[in-house]
């Protein structure tokens, strides 16, 4: 229950093609997370699924039936907005059972869901208070807990973490996770935050000008960028990425090397030079440096608290298995 | 606001505005308090100079014995709720219209608002003699199209007349407000409620219409300060017969066509005190939309 598939799905608005032809297919059970920089076209391609917006071409596929004209109820998804999109005017109580009380179901049977779902998201004590009394995470909360209580075959999440700040957005990142090892269900996510693919997802699609670049596993995107723009964009902080005289010696157009690739040394490194921005996490040390000879600055990571500072001179020494090697179009050469 | 010399300094600013405020209404209510005792007959030799009769509460029990009195307080509420109904019903309907987008939006919406920037005299001449004419009027060519009887509207179906009338200028008034209401209701919502299943119905009622309740409010409270004192519309079509005499043309009449000025005070104290009544209702019914 829960496999999504889109066939040569297509998106246009007037002329402009925002989703060029576009296959993918989502299994069961799989956290799918949709990841790339802003406008690339992943908020459309999650509307396009909930049936928000109709496509273009093309057809979607929902456990194997034919969805791509079916309205959005019908879909057996729930989607999860980024503005939570709770009812102002009703309880707590009331918003969660609101998809139950439009599929005309027993009274009975409504609370008992609504029960369930607030125990299981922690907001039992709040179910008789209106969304404007509650916090961001607890808003949050809410709005999955609607989604919850359809049962659905997939949850969708568009941008659900963007509005809260950082320490709740960790926790609420640990409790969707939490809740898609209980529950077993699809989940897709959209998100421009790596940090966010990364840490949650079974799968990412990394997507740009509605193109999907590559689909895989955290890990296997992380070791083995399909390209250029992967590689830049998976990875914090960016992967370095070379190009000219230092990439020729690699055989390469684009060489990349992550920052904590690259080894701070005594003396003797591969690479010499000057100290710019040095940021200073206590965990690590993030170094900016510039005037190695390179056209690009080098962004270096330490771990622990390396004592150099503004303007001091820096050896480093890059491990020479960790090199990624790209051709003149961006794609990775094995 | 924060220190006592910015304090003192917007006090002082806003004194002039708020003696002006307050004199503009205290001086004519307070007179027209001073003349409900008075027997006040200009036409019998009444004069200012001369001192007038103090008559204790005879012109408030007059007024309300008249036979006139109770009629036109019924006529009055009639219009104001006839009105009311009329125009938040459709002028919810023509603000959802008017939110969807189309060819020539910003023609239409003018279009939509101009009734309420034209005189109240003007348009109630108008539609006397453009459209309720009973020999000329648009709406009798209509009816003898279709071989119906053409009907005199103002004398035989006064009171519908004059709310259609009131109701045209005042629609653009509550589609407007309404209209502004919508376009701040978040389509997230519509969406989410699209995705739990609700049909159209079911989304107009759970979601729109109570994102509405407040506008509406708004809409109900200031058109019934207004709609209390229509005058005009009733002036220049029926000129009160018909059964279409108000607390406020009664009060006109007794004032100007009877030349009582004491017992015409009488009655507008008594229309304050209906128009407090009134406002004391509104807002025990809708004022709790406004706290959340």
């Amino acid at each position: 229950m829960g496999k999504i598939e889109l066939k040569q799905v297509t998106k246009r608005f007037g002329d402009a093609e925002v989703i060029p032809p576009l296959d993918l297919t989502i299994h069961d059970g799989e956290f799918t997370v949709f990841v790339g920089p802003s406008g690339c076209g992943k908020s459309t391609l999650l509307r396009l699924i909930a049936g928000l917006e109709d496509i273009t071409s093309g057809h979607i596929e929902i456990d194997g039936k034919d969805a791509t004209t079916l309205v959005p109820a019908k879909r057996g998804l729930a989607m999860v907005f980024q503005s939570y999109a709770l009812y102002p005017h009703m309880s707590v109580r009331k918003n969660i059972a609101f998809p139950l009380k439009m599929a005309k179901m027993d009274l009975a049977e409504i609370d008992r869901r609504v029960e369930g779902a607030a125990s299981v998201l922690n907001l039992t004590a709040y179910l008789d208070r209106r969304p404007g009394q509650l916090s961001g995470g607890q808003r949050q909360r809410v709005a999955i807990g609607r989604a919850i209580v359809r049962e659905p075959s997939a949850f969708l999440f568009d941008e659900p973490l963007s509005n809260l700040d950082a320490a709740l957005r960790v926790g609420m990142r640990m409790e969707i996770s939490e809740l898609h090892k209980k529950l077993d269900t699809t989940m897709i996510y959209v998100t421009h935050d790596q940090v966010e693919a990364m840490t949650m997802a079974d799968k990412i699609v990394v997507l740009q000008a509605g193109v999907i670049e590559q689909v895989g596993s955290p890990l296997e995107l992380y070791r083995a960028p399909r390209n250029t723009f992967v590689a830049g964009f998976i990875g914090s902080p960016k992967m370095n990425l070379l190009t000219g005289p230092e990439a020729d010696k690699h055989n390469a157009h684009t060489i990349g090397i992550r920052p904590e690739h690259i080894d701070v040394v005594q003396s003797d490194g591969v690479w010499q030079g000057t100290v710019g921005v040095a940021e200073h996490l206590g965990s690590d040390t993030f170094f900016h440096i510039h005037n190695t000879g390179l056209a690009e600055t080098l962004t270096v990571r330490a771990i622990g608290d390396i004592s150099l500072r503004h303007g001091d001179t820096i050896h480093l020494s890059p491990r020479m298995d960790e090199f990624h090697r790209f051709d003149k179009a961006g794609l990775r050469i094995a | 606001m924060a220190t006592k010399a910015s304090r003192s300094a917007a006090r002082m600013m806003m004194a002039p505005a708020v003696i002006l405020l307050l004199g503009w209404m205290l001086i004519p209510l307070v007179l027209t308090l001073f003349f409900s005792f008075k027997k006040f007959l200009p036409l019998r030799g009444d004069r200012w100079e001369n001192g007038l009769e103090w008559v204790g509460f005879e012109n408030y029990v007059r007024f309300v014995s008249s036979s006139a009195f109770w009629p036109s307080v019924i006529t009055t509420l009639i219009i104001v709720g006839g009105v009311l109904v009329i125009t938040v019903c459709l002028g919810i309907l023509l603000a959802m219209l008017l939110d969807q987008p189309m060819w020539g939006q910003g023609i239409v919406r003018i279009l939509v608002i101009a009734p309420f920037f034209v005189m109240p005299t003007v348009s109630a001449l108008v539609w006397k003699n453009m459209f309720m004419d009973a020999n000329n009027g648009l709406f009798s060519h209509l009816w003898r199209l279709f071989g119906a009887e053409p009907v005199s509207w103002l004398s035989e179906a006064s009171l519908p007349s004059i709310i259609l009338i009131v109701s045209w200028q005042w629609l653009p008034f509550a589609t407007l407000i309404l209209l502004t209401a919508i376009q701040s209701l978040d389509s997230e919502q519509l969406e989410a409620a699209e995705m739990d299943g609700a049909s159209p119905l079911a989304r107009f009622g759970h979601i729109v219409l109570p994102h509405l309740s407040r506008a509406v409010t708004i809409v109900i409270l200031i058109q019934t300060i207004f709609l209390l004192s229509v005058f005009a519309e009733i002036f220049v079509t029926t000129g009160g017969a018909f059964g279409s005499r108000t607390l406020t043309y009664l009060i006109f009449q007794r004032v100007l066509e009877s030349q009582n000025v004491g017992l015409g005070s009488a009655g507008g104290v008594y229309a304050i005190i209906l128009a407090n009544i009134v406002a004391i209702f509104l807002m025990r019914i809708v004022g709790k939309n406004l706290d959340t």
